[in-house]
């Protein structure tokens, strides 16, 4: 079961420079939400910048990550 | 039915239906909290869009997810574009975008309300009924 913090590292780790806050949002280990700061986002849409971040976790999103609510923005 | 049937509807859905909600349930009985919120948007704008539940069969989502490259539900696709899940969508409505996109007003009352029950559900707005021919 994933946990905030191996969430935050591996966002952090393909975002270099991505300020990362990871929440539990009920306390299951399955429904989180990331607040991604980052320069990459710089000249996305929005579709492109949480297509970035679901990126990072590829099929797990939907399985053992069961949501992922994102909100993105630049420094 | 196959995978590519399947994909072939989805992708005819997205193109026919100028406001395409792919969501888990229905706007008059939404499965999950984000489908709920994501389609109360739609309902508070009083636009009309078509849903399709994803529930009925897990391979909906896998084609979906294949074919517009996001992994979660709901999806939402404007003019044949995906715009974005729950996330983007409530963030749109809040800075008024989803509106001026849709070229929809905006309500006097924010708070967005649960959909409306089956008969209460406005004739001229709400959703369009998509035949889930996928539930076979």
């Amino acid at each position: 079961m994933p946990t905030t913090d191996e969430l935050k590292q591996r966002i952090e780790s393909a975002l270099p420079g991505a300020q990362v806050q990871v929440q539990d949002l009920t306390g299951g280990g399955d429904h989180f939400r990331a607040e991604v700061v980052s320069e990459r986002f710089t000249g996305l849409s929005p579709i492109e910048q949480h297509k970035l971040v679901y990126g990072v976790f590829g099929d797990e999103v939907g399985a053992a990550i069961h949501a992922l609510s994102i909100k993105t923005s630049t420094p | 039915m196959e995978d590519t049937d399947i994909r072939e509807f989805l992708d005819q859905a997205i193109k026919e239906n100028e406001v395409m909600l792919f969501m888990k349930g229905t706007p008059e009985q939404p499965a999950c909290g984000f489908s709920l919120r994501t389609s109360g948007a739609l309902n508070a704008l009083g636009v009309r869009y078509a849903a399709l539940d994803v529930l009925p069969d897990p391979r909906i989502r896998q084609e979906l997810s294949g074919l517009s490259g996001w992994p979660t539900i709901p999806q939402l696709f404007i003019g044949g574009e995906l715009v974005g899940g729950c996330d983007i969508v409530m963030e749109m409505y809040e800075k008024g975008e989803l509106a001026e996109r849709l070229g929809a007003d905006m309500p006097e009352d924010e708070d967005i309300e649960p959909a409306p029950a089956p008969g209460e559900m406005p004739v001229s707005n709400g959703p369009i009924p998509l035949e889930n021919k996928l539930n076979r």
